[in-house]
């Protein structure tokens, strides 16, 4: 570990970090609110809900059209907020960026468009076993249309991908790799990069769904060479119906359009329309501005703190929930990884997950139960569904401990 | 034999003894634990209702007029809410049964367990045990 991390860590201020998150003030059945459903959505900072304020009091017009001056200065914004997070994501060129709706809108989108350019029958797609469904559908989806087949990476017993059995399902007729950077329901982060490189050495492009680990390490499109990366801005601190769609623009370029509408063309006419150039022959339609600037807004927030800070904080207190919950009897955690982020999922012999979440609710403390929309990985594991908890960087180890009490408590009482 | 409501006023009457919220949810555990279990026979998959998380089974017999339901889930909390359903409306009859209003569930102060987003299937299960009330209502005029 370098020494900037230590110094960084050690400045982390917790209860300064928790004031700029108003939410986290209040109290829900009369209890103070503790917040652990990160994975599911992360909470805003007064940046972000103030830049929100601010953009429909101060900036309100639509971009990319209007010769007024707020579309001017709307449109600045909108392109701004694109090259913050092609600096945040280190891409190549900000056309790289493409806004989308979120992270299932981007899968749909290279889904389609990429598939239709490159996948034909008899071709294959590589997903995971630990895959969300929003990275397994869309895939499936196309397979179907375009007569390919979609193999799955198998995961052994602690979470992990079998990185042997992935190498024996690369072949030439691979079009493409998806899987997750870091899993929503276990916390396994995937050695992305090595996934990388082995499906380079075939020519294969690699997708990586990075919703669980933007807001958890720090990532760097170049250097990992990744081909495609998605992620929501809603679980990075900043706005709903917003997401990043990075790819590379080699292949951006080849793709053709997934939507069509106003401000994707160049030329319309009944004949034949052609279209923009990248980005915006993916952006069609008005776009959700006030959450495209304001992804901008939260990634500055998160990048001021300092995502080496968060990774390092947030590593402190995945080590010390495991231990609070280890020590809780019949308590067993699902995903054993050797590298996990700030998710734990765990079960309680004897107790189903959703009696554990409405009492934890009851006492303030949000989790979530069920599937976590990866109804093959419960299969795997032969459960219904686990207790999620996920963490930020606004937790506190206190918290934890309110949280294993809470268990303790829960369990007494369902037992 | 009590009516539909005044079944639901000795419900809300029996909670108005919990002020505490996990007070509540102790005894809606209990009354999970004392649920008359459904059969083995009927706990099929063509009686499984399906919530998102948890899973409910209920099973409705008819005599002498009246339906009778037995009902089971795998979470208990949801089982203690689905015994409270089944012994507010088994033993009536299925033109009562249609029309009941529960508003039990809201006094006591448990209707977010009827949204939609709860998905523990009580929403359901209940439309389900009045889709076959109405079957037998219709099945009898």
């Amino acid at each position: 570990m370098s020494t900037d991390v230590m110094v960084a860590s050690a400045t982390l201020d917790i209860e300064k970090i928790r004031k700029d998150f108003p939410i986290l003030e209040r109290k829900v059945y009369g209890k103070p609110l503790v917040y652990f459903d990160n994975g599911a959505t992360a909470q805003k900072p007064w940046a972000v809900i103030k830049g929100i304020e601010d953009y429909y009091t101060q900036l309100n017009s639509n971009v990319h059209r209007g010769v007024h001056h707020l579309s001017q200065q709307a449109t600045d914004a909108y392109e701004a907020s694109r090259r913050k997070i092609q600096a945040f994501l280190n891409a190549k060129h900000e056309h790289e960026v493409i806004y989308t709706k979120g992270t299932t809108d981007a899968i749909n989108l290279v889904a389609y468009s990429y598939g239709k350019q490159f996948v034909k029958a008899g071709d294959t797609v590589i997903i995971s076993a630990m895959e969300h469904h929003s990275n397994i559908v869309p895939w499936q989806i196309m397979c179907e249309d375009r007569g390919a087949q979609l193999k799955v990476i198998p995961i052994n017993d602690k979470g992990e991908l079998q990185m042997d059995a992935f190498a024996q399902l690369l072949h030439d007729r691979v079009k493409l790799i998806s899987v997750a950077y870091v899993s929503n329901t276990l916390g396994t982060i995937n050695p992305v990069k090595e996934i990388i490189e082995l499906a380079h050495q075939y020519k294969i492009p690699v997708f990586l769904d990075a919703a669980q680990a933007v807001q958890h390490i720090p990532i760097d499109v170049q250097e990992l060479d990744v081909d495609f990366l998605v992620f929501s801005g809603h679980k990075i601190y900043g706005p709903t119906g917003i997401g990043i769609l990075y790819g590379k623009e080699a292949l951006l370029n080849q793709m053709p359009p997934y939507q069509g509408g106003g401000s994707m063309i160049k030329q319309v006419t009944f004949e034949k329309t052609t279209y923009h150039d990248l980005p915006f022959r993916f952006e069609a339609g008005t776009p959700n501005i006030e959450a495209c600037i304001n992804l901008g807004t939260a990634i500055d927030y998160v990048t001021n703190i300092g995502l080496p800070a968060i990774q390092q904080y947030e590593h402190e207190l995945l080590e010390y929930l495991t231990e609070q919950l280890l020590a809780i009897d019949k308590l067993r955690i699902i995903g054993t990884a050797a590298e996990k982020s700030g998710v734990v999922s765990f079960i309680v012999e004897g107790v189903h997950p959703y009696d554990v979440g409405v009492l934890l609710d009851k006492l303030g403390i949000a989790v979530r139960t069920g599937h976590h929309c990866t109804q093959p990985l419960m299969e795997f594991f032969g459960i219904p569904g686990t207790v999620r908890v996920s963490l930020a960087f606004y937790n506190t180890k206190a918290e934890i401990d309110q949280l294993a009490a809470g268990i303790t408590r829960a369990v007494n009482m369902l037992t | 034999m009590m009516s539909i409501n005044e079944i639901q006023d000795e419900l809300i009457d029996e909670f108005s003894m919990y002020s505490d919220w996990m007070e509540k949810y102790e005894y809606i555990i209990q009354l999970g634990k004392e649920l008359p279990l459904i059969k083995d026979e009927y706990k099929l998959d063509e009686n499984l209702i399906r919530g998102c998380q948890a899973r409910v089974w209920l099973h409705a017999d008819y005599r002498d007029g009246l339906v009778h339901f037995t009902a089971d889930s795998d979470a208990i909390i949801t089982k203690g809410l689905v015994s409270m359903v089944v012994r507010v409306l088994s033993g009536h009859q299925p033109a009562e049964i249609v029309q009941a209003d529960l508003y039990f569930v809201d006094k006591v102060g448990l209707k977010e367990h009827l949204s939609v987003t709860r998905s523990n299937g009580l929403l359901s299960m209940i439309k389900q045990m009045k889709v076959y009330a109405l079957a037998l209502q219709s099945k009898a005029s």
